[in-house]
């Protein structure tokens, strides 16, 4: 288990100049210049461009660019941005409050989405599984975009329940509502593969011996089914958690949260790569590591599974 | 069976173990059970051996032709698709014949559900927009379905170093951004000039296989120690044929879950992807299209939203319970007995 | 500024006051709660997050701009009309439009207290013009004499000939040309001094600067991309002394998320309606809006570069399509009637502006007309079979897909050609479509005033190789009449012959000119006497907190 452990961090080193290679070369390729861009359509005098060029390295091929950036993350130095900040400053502030955001949405998933899974599953075809169905589709058909807007509109400002944006510092109890509209179409993948577990296991063998021993219906369900059916959920929580962390562009602009979405989202609409890159790079690191966890959660509910 | 059981004694008198004679009770439990000679166990036992034995697949399919869920789904799924192929005949109005005379206006003869801001017939478009949205829901599951099952299955079950890199190469990809990716990929040669739904499918199959990836290496890896896999190898399988004929089948069940959802939240994307000028060209038609194009008004307007994602949902469900339909049908074991 | 979790169950309005008050340390404990405004109370109001450092001469955007003119004064300013005042300056002279004497008001200082001198301006202006500071702004100084040499790729130059300090209050100012709107220019953001203590660290100045406008930065106010605090600056001497405690710039992504927070007086001012309330907005803030025109319109452009449009033939369509857009309709369907439609190339704010002028038909919805030029058009060089005719947009900002669809839908019902928006998903991109000259079709286009003059609506845009003449227009008659018009006497006399140019333009459409943009605001509950100057930002020193 430990070398599995430690194996998988040495995965971590090609894994992350690749993705940065890639990510890198994905900002390369896409069109448009971002020294034109910042002048924003005004007239901008030859020498200020040459000069802006480069400043940021624009004027180099791709390779060198890449490689000046290499350098320059050996020294811990992510880089600046058109704005003349450092990359490392703005993902410090932005980072935080992501990773809130996306720890609220995945405890949403994961509480309402098990719970009423099991209870969908248990009573499969009853009405509470034909509600949670068609509110799933409700989820699935409407974008996040609709949704969070006349939620937003709804509970933040009709009836005042919550203040209808986050403010600057994010703290947790403004993040419940955004959290909310981002944590619903991962909630309906969840509840439903928890329900098609719970309904596959509930005729297992183990089971029937299970209620047979005459244990209590709960502790069945729970410490029985429950254990055996998480191993999809769990799986799709942890790529649900490497996604909520690359940040929600629509959601949080909706709600005006300070975090990784937005700044993606602007740095790529400038073709900023010294931001991407390093948004992409921790987000890498952060996937490899919910993978591991995931695996490591494998074995724990499924003893037949070992690592070596 | 049980009428046929005459009720006989002899044979299954409780007989009540030495050690614990002392604390049972005297009530005598009586269990009927028939002579072996007289139950008609022979004829149901006389399995027909001429017929070659059902494969897991055409067991499936005849389970599966008689559920209600399938059937109801089935025929849900061949109305889309008509409407899809042939949307004149279900709307007469040219859904690209718009005015701003009509902008916003309320229903009225010939026009049911009134019109866009646009001044387009909201019927019309999302008749029309049928085939897109079927299109980039459908073939972007089925891609994501071959590269991520196929990725995904062949990293679970064989672990170690090609797990390394197959699902290392997931990371990768699900670390990038998908509105990057999409600007790139609607910039190469081949797609700057003609884009189409399948420049969309192949941009949200890039960005969206790890996902399928990850629930199928989850399953296999759940599956491939099972005692049914060991089994099957024990008896010679490869194991190879062992992961395709055994493995994998008994894997789906999250699969098709995730599946069914994936190919709505597709059709959604790809009104994201629109929405930021990196979708369809506005000349195609397709609910995403549409739906985005109604946010600003969904306050005084909400109808020009409603229908598509109305058309969206009940396609979305149809290939839910398709896919609920087809999983009770490969496990066995959720069968009614 | 930030809310706790406590003080939020006191109400927003009252934890406005204590939080901002606080942060703000001006209030001197003194009248908080008196009634009919409250002139020792911070507002807040939108903003987004500066995309420069807060250079004068490197602010070109509106997220750092609204800043720069509140804690920055310059030699003018703009009143509420958009009339110049002498703000700094105490007089500034010419006999020739060429030869500038400026002299600054005596006793005035920054808000650290170094007084402001003639060198600041001079240096200050210096260091925007060089090469070598890459400031974006540069080309304002382009008009100096000397401008070329700083300006020249590599110059280590850092010194205009053309500027020159005569005593403490007075410099002169060489144009290498005469320009008579020149005056009119010196309150833009680009003109502002900058104190000695800048030049130290101007990395460090560029997130802290000390201006000398009526606020200040608060200490530590900058806080990236959540908000931005200005206090007044209690040394500041000009006409438009705060009314207020101070202005929280609160930094959004987008202005519906903003609309949301006015609606619950979350925040007090916005200054941008979203499209989702253009709808709504009269009635969500009853008594408590404003919808007036500012100094920008909105264009399309159709190069000259384009086959199909060059010679009499292209003139011809240009008007055709001109006349095949039915403007009002836009504005009342799509824009609920929040504009209006444009008669000429400039602004109804301006001074000089004359909505009738010779040639404007060409600006009104005739669809036979236009059916008949197109018509006469294919006469002489017929329009390619099944060429659509594309408008290019980046559609990253809200509302340009609606009118453009819009617009593409009427030309191809009057003109029975194939007309659609052509989208592009990020600014940049078709910023360098724009540049590089690829364009196949028309594209979206508008203009926003630096300063209130005609001229900045017509030489930047159409002058024979001008910076921003998108579609390579080239009228040696339009140039010759600029010119003439650069060189009156006096600025009421440029704007006459500056209407003769457009009389030029009007015939030549090498823009079609669509509306005139106008500015809708909303404010909150907790505010009053909020207005909108002539460039359409809210006079955020005049606004009272209730």
């Amino acid at each position: 288990m430990v070398m599995f452990t430690l194996r998988r961090f040495l995965q971590l080193v090609p894994v992350f100049f690749g993705a940065t290679l890639l990510v890198y070369f994905l900002v390369f390729a896409t069109p448009g210049d971002p020294i034109a861009a910042l002048s924003g359509g005004k007239p901008m005098a030859p020498a200020v461009e040459a000069a802006l060029r480069a400043q940021y390295n624009l004027d180099q091929p791709f390779w060198i660019q890449y490689g000046l950036y290499l350098k320059n993350l050996v020294t811990l130095n992510l880089g600046q941005t058109f704005s003349g900040q450092d990359v490392s400053a703005v993902i410090g502030r932005a980072y935080p409050v992501t990773a809130r955001l996306a720890i609220m949405a995945l405890a949403i998933e994961a509480v309402f989405g098990v719970l009423f899974g099991v209870i969908a599953g248990l009573r499969k075809g009853k009405l509470f599984d034909a509600t949670v169905l068609v509110a799933s589709l409700v989820v699935i058909a409407v974008p996040t975009f609709v949704l969070g807007f006349v939620l937003q509109l709804v509970i933040g400002v009709q009836l005042g329940w919550a203040r209808p944006t986050v403010s600057g510092a994010a703290p947790w109890d403004e993040l419940i509502l955004p959290a909310l509209v981002l944590g619903l179409v991962s909630l309906a993948y969840v509840i439903r593969l928890t329900r098609a577990s719970i309904s596959e296991n509930m005729n297992a063998d183990y089971v029937r011996t299970a209620t047979a021993k005459g244990l209590s219906r709960p502790r069945v369900v729970v410490v029985h089914i429950l254990r055996n059916s998480l191993i999809p959920v769990v799986t799709f929580l942890g790529a649900d958690l490497g996604s909520l962390m690359g940040g929600a562009i629509v959601t949080e602009g909706i709600f005006n949260v300070p975090g990784v979405g937005n700044l993606l989202y602007k740095a790529i609409q400038k073709g900023e790569s010294a931001t991407v890159v390093a948004v992409v790079g921790i987000l890498v690191i952060v996937f490899v590591v919910a993978n591991l966890v995931v695996d490591l959660l494998y074995a724990w509910l499924d003893p037949r599974i070992r690592y070596v | 069976m049980s009428e046929k059981l005459t009720p006989e004694t002899d044979l299954t008198k409780p007989v009540i173990p030495a050690a614990r004679q002392g604390k049972t009770s005297s009530r005598v439990i009586e269990h009927f059970v028939a002579p072996l000679e007289e139950t008609p166990l022979a004829a149901i036992d006389n399995v027909d051996e001429s017929e070659a034995p059902l494969s897991l697949w055409a067991d499936a399919w005849r389970n599966l032709r008689r559920q209600p869920l399938f059937i109801i789904s089935a025929l849900l799924i061949i109305f889309v698709l008509v409407v899809a192929f042939l949307p004149h005949l279900f709307a007469s109005v040219d859904p690209t014949s718009c005015s701003l005379n009509d902008s916003s206006e309320g229903a009225r003869a010939g026009h049911p559900l009134g019109f866009t801001l646009q001044g387009c017939d909201v019927y019309s478009r999302m008749v029309y927009g049928t085939r897109a949205s079927l299109m980039v829901g459908v073939f972007t599951t089925l891609g994501v379905l071959v590269v991520g099952g196929i990725m995904g299955a062949l990293a679970g079950y064989y672990g170690g170093w090609i797990d390394a890199i197959l699902a290392r190469l997931g990371d990768i990809f699900f670390a990038l951004p998908l509105i990057l990716g999409a600007i790139v990929v609607m910039q190469l040669p081949a797609f700057r000039d003609n884009r189409s739904v399948w420049t969309v499918v192949l941009t949200l199959v890039i960005f969206g296989w790890p996902q399928i990836a990850r629930i199928t290496r989850g399953a296999v890896i759940e599956n491939r120690n099972a005692d049914f896999v060991t089994a099957s190898k024990a008896l010679g399988l490869s194991r190879f044929s062992a992961l395709v004929r055994h493995v994998i089948p008994n894997s789906l069940a999250p699969i098709i879950v995730v599946a069914s959802i994936s190919l709505g939240t597709f059709i959604v994307a790809e009104a994201t992807l629109s929405f930021l000028g990196i979708g369809l060209p506005d000349t195609v038609m397709s609910w995403g299209n549409d739906i985005a194009a109604a946010q600003p008004q969904v306050r005084n307007n909400p109808g020009v939203l409603l229908w598509p994602a109305v058309a969206l949902s009940i396609t979305v469900l149809s290939f839910i319970m398709l896919g609920d339909a087809l999983r009770d049908a490969l496990d066995p074991k959720a069968r009614k007995r | 500024m930030r809310f706790s979790r406590t003080s939020k169950a006191l109400g927003v309005a009252a934890v406005l006051a204590m939080s901002l008050t606080a942060c703000g340390g001006t209030s001197g404990g003194g009248n908080t709660g008196a009634a009919g405004g409250n002139t020792s109370k911070a507002i807040t109001a939108n903003g987004t997050e500066p995309q420069n450092p807060l250079l004068p001469a490197n602010t070109n955007e509106v997220g750092g701009g609204r800043v720069m003119d509140l804690i920055f004064a310059g030699l003018v300013s703009y009143d509420v009309h958009g009339k110049t005042v002498n703000e700094l300056a105490q007089s500034i002279e010419t006999t020739d439009s060429q030869h500038y004497t400026i002299k600054i008001k005596p006793g005035q200082v920054f808000s650290d207290g170094t007084p402001i001198t003639a060198k600041n301006f001079v240096d200050a202006w210096n260091y925007g013009a060089a090469a070598k500071n890459a400031q974006l702004n540069s080309y304002f100084f382009a008009p100096i004499k000397g401008y070329d040499k700083v300006s020249a790729p590599k110059s280590t130059l850092d010194k205009m000939e053309g500027l020159k300090v005569v005593d403490d209050t007075t410099f002169t100012v060489d144009l290498s040309a005469p320009e008579s709107d020149f005056p009119l220019a010196l309150g833009y953001t680009a003109f502002y001094p900058m104190p000695e203590s800048a030049y130290k660290d101007i990395k460090a100045y560029g997130q802290n600067p000390v201006g000398d406008g009526p606020y200040k930065l608060a200490p530590g106010g900058w806080k990236h991309d959540t908000s931005i605090t200005l206090i007044p600056n209690d040394k500041y001497k000009g006409p438009n002394k705060p009314k207020n405690g101070g202005v929280t710039f609160t930094l959004y992504s987008s202005p519906d998320a903003a609309y949301t927070d006015v609606q619950s007086d979350n925040l007090d001012v916005l200054d941008q309606v979203p499209p989702s309330g253009l709808q709504n907005f009269k009635t969500d803030f009853k008594g408590r809006f404003v919808n007036q025109a500012y100094a920008g319109n909105a264009t399309m452009t159709i190069p000259s570069y384009l086959p199909e449009f060059k010679g009499e033939a292209g003139q011809m369509r240009r008007q055709a399509i001109s006349m095949s857009i039915n403007r009002q309709q836009i504005i009342d369907k799509i824009f609920y009637g929040n504009k209006k439609v444009a008669t000429e190339f400039t602004s109804p704010v301006l001074d000089g502006y004359d909505g009738n002028l010779p040639g404007s038909d060409v600006l009104k919805y005739n669809p036979t007309k236009a059916k008949e030029l197109w018509a006469a058009a294919d006469k002489i060089s017929p329009w390619p079979a099944g060429k659509v005719f594309t408008i290019t947009s980046n559609i990253d900002g809200a509302g340009n897909k609606e009118y453009i669809t819009a617009m593409a839908n009427q030309i191809a019902t009057t003109l029975g050609i194939k007309a659609q928006l052509n989208p592009i998903a990020t600014f940049k991109q078709s910023r360098d479509l724009i540049n590089s000259k690829k364009l196949t079709g028309a594209s979206r286009a508008g203009w926003q005033a630096d300063y209130p003059s005609l001229q900045d609506f017509l030489g930047p845009l159409y002058g024979t190789g001008a910076g921003s003449n998108d579609g390579d227009y080239s009228s040696p008659a339009f140039d010759a009449k600029l010119k003439e018009g650069l060189a009156a006497k006096s600025v009421e006399e440029g704007n006459k012959i500056f209407n003769q140019a457009q009389e030029i333009l009007l015939k030549d459409l090498p823009v079609i000119p669509l509306w005139y943009q106008a500015v809708q605001g909303v404010w909150s509950n907790n505010v009053t006497n909020v207005q909108f100057g002539w460039n359409g930002v809210p006079l955020y020193y005049n606004i009272t907190a209730k």
